[in-house]
């Protein structure tokens, strides 16, 4: 095995919604994971206020690189790259993380590794579980994003197979958490609830399981309506609601399409191994129910640690790091924050060597989501 | 002493180096939508005019606003983190007294305005090119029409509402070259300068979009 000094020490900033994260690993050992959160700053609001996200971010980044950097032991000369989300995200609080990364890689003399944020999240595994199978099966669920994708190689060749075509998963749990006035974010609390009720108390919805519905992609905005009518009604009729079975039942009907589509694109592609992301893959019963038809369908789960799920700068710098061993071009100074940059794009690579990517940038703009 | 220089508080990109004397180099281009993507090359740029690298820098100076955000908090944060990364002290300049310096205006009183979008000015009155005597704001140029009647004044806020500012001149944008030659000056003179932390002076819009947190493009 080679020695691990070898492997290249990437620092990764990430700020694509509200959570300013700096970390730093060196190949797939992680090293540091800082993380500001102004979660709470929106919690009033039910929701993440782009202004106040960025305005806590620029607040946030220079004491959260220095932490970073002190939990790691490491000096900033030694890194030999810095990697930050180019997109996609919010592009206000993008920016401020692109233009702390430019300078500082400026400043330091060392390249720039601008990359894709759900690539980021498959990344981490590496973190976690050690070298990505190739290919991987990614399910990316949290507020922001739910997607099946599936990787050859999570620098170059990611593909989206499925997303979901109104409301994030997440963004479900915090609505129906809103409907139940528990607060938010949602999803931990309606987990909480849920373990004490019964999941098959209520039967609600499934969207897009029908034998004609399109097979990776997803609906949580029927599922959303119904639970909040049913809500309504009980309410209406002067009845108590059952919390803890209304969210038993709801994160069941959530929980069960996401897993039931993931292990069938897995048998499809013929992948034996599932990596499960993003925040909403610290859900409890996600991880039992993906874990027990895993198991029955012969694939191999792989979800990391619930920290590493939600969004961090360590996945950004596992990314950079693979960047880096593969030789991938480094991005130019002048790179832009792109809001809505495609899944297929794992990194924005300068133009001076850019070519190839240029032309995958012009077909994968097309196909994507279409 | 070596002072870098830039603000993104305006359309303008600028950025300048000092040498403590004079001005060694500088670059300004005006794009409000790409502050993002044109100031690190425009940095790179005005250091290899002067043949200098980034760690010849002594100081760096940065505009403070105020200034519509999302420009702002480009030069703000590429200035905090060059502070880090070089390990030099990062001094605020208010943006309007950049203009004010520059004006030119021999004997005040004078107002500088810079267009604060939504139909409003972010000003300030100044006694000479040195002395601001109140402010910044930010208000509808109809609602202080009154209080800066028959002065003289600077900026693009001034250019775009000749009905509040009848006797509006150039200069329309902030340099670097001369936040930097008052940066230097105030120093010389031993005056602290500000903290390096943003002029926003509105509260932020508390608007949740509507599919807030979704980065996946559909
Ligand atoms: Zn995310």
């Amino acid at each position: 095995m080679a020695d691990s000094r070898d492997e290249p020490l990437v620092l990764g900033i990430e700020t694509s919604c509200d959570e300013t994260g700096v970390g730093i690993v060196r190949g797939t050992t992680l090293l540091a994971d800082a993380v500001a959160s102004s979660v709470d700053e929106h919690a009033r609001f039910g929701g993440v206020v782009p202004e106040v996200a960025s305005r806590a971010h620029l607040e946030a980044m220079v004491p959260t690189i220095e932490r970073a950097l002190k939990e790691a032991g490491v000096s900033a000369r030694d890194l030999d790259g810095i990697a930050v989300t180019a997109g996609p995200g919010l592009a206000g609080a993008l920016l401020v993380g692109v233009s702390a990364a430019k300078a500082y890689a400026y400043a330091l003399g060392k390249p720039l590794y601008g990359v894709n944020h759900l690539a980021s999240h498959i990344c981490v595994d590496q973190l976690e579980h050690g070298p990505l199978p190739e290919p991987t099966m990614a399910l990316l669920v949290s507020g922001g994003h739910s997607s099946l994708l599936l990787s050859a190689d999570i620098t170059s060749d990611v593909r989206p197979l499925g997303a979901t075509i109104d409301d994030a998963a997440g963004e479900a749990f915090d609505k129906i958490a809103r409907v139940l006035n528990l607060g938010f974010p949602g999803g931990p609390v309606i987990d909480r609830y849920a373990r004490e009720g019964d999941p098959n108390a209520i039967s609600f919805p499934r969207g897009l399981t029908g034998p004609r519905d399109p097979a990776y992609d997803f609906s949580f905005s029927g599922l959303k309506t119904s639970v909040a009518r049913w809500i309504e009604a009980k309410r209406a009729a002067g009845e108590d609601v059952p919390v803890r079975d209304v969210s038993a039942s709801f994160q069941e009907a959530v929980v069960d399409v996401l897993t039931r589509k993931a292990v069938r694109a897995c048998k499809d592609e013929g992948v034996d191994h599932l990596m499960i992301g993003g925040g909403v893959a610290a859900n409890s019963r996600l991880r039992a129910l993906a874990q027990e038809r895993c198991e029955k369908a012969g694939i191999r789960l792989r979800v990391p640690r619930p920290k590493l799920c939600t969004d961090n700068g360590a996945m950004v710098a596992a990314l950079g790091a693979e960047m880096v061993a593969r030789n991938r071009a480094a991005s130019s100074w002048d790179l832009s924050a792109d809001s809505s940059l495609p899944v297929t794009e794992p990194h924005v690579p300068g133009h001076a060597h850019g070519h190839d990517h240029d032309h995958v940038h012009e077909v994968s703009k097309e196909n994507l989501y279409s | 002493m070596l002072l870098l220089a830039l603000d993104t508080a305006t359309p303008a990109v600028t950025v300048a180096l000092h040498d403590g004397s004079s001005v060694v180099s500088e670059s300004s281009q005006v794009d409000a939508r790409r502050h993002g993507e044109l100031l690190l090359p425009a940095v790179d740029r005005v250091l290899a005019d002067a043949g200098l690298r980034l760690d010849a820098v002594t100081g760096i100076v940065v505009g403070v606003g105020p200034g519509p955000y999302t420009g702002l908090r480009v030069g703000l944060m590429t200035a905090d983190t060059f502070g880090l990364a070089l390990g030099v002290p990062v001094h605020g300049v208010c943006t309007l007294d950049g203009l004010a310096y520059a004006s030119g205006i021999e004997s005040g009183p004078f107002v500088v305005a810079t267009d604060a979008r939504r139909k409003e000015v972010y000003w300030a009155r100044y006694d000479d090119v040195r002395t601001r005597a109140g402010g910044p704001a930010v208000d509808r140029p109809a609602d202080i029409a009154d209080e800066v009647a028959g002065l003289p004044a600077v900026g693009a806020g001034a250019l775009l509402y000749p009905d509040t500012f009848p006797d509006a001149r150039a200069p329309e944008h902030v340099s670097a070259a001369a936040l930097a030659s008052l940066a230097a000056e105030r120093l010389a003179a031993g005056e602290e300068l500000l903290e390096p932390r943003p002029l926003y002076l509105r509260r932020p819009d508390a608007q949740v979009p509507k599919n807030y947190k979704v980065v996946t493009p559909k």
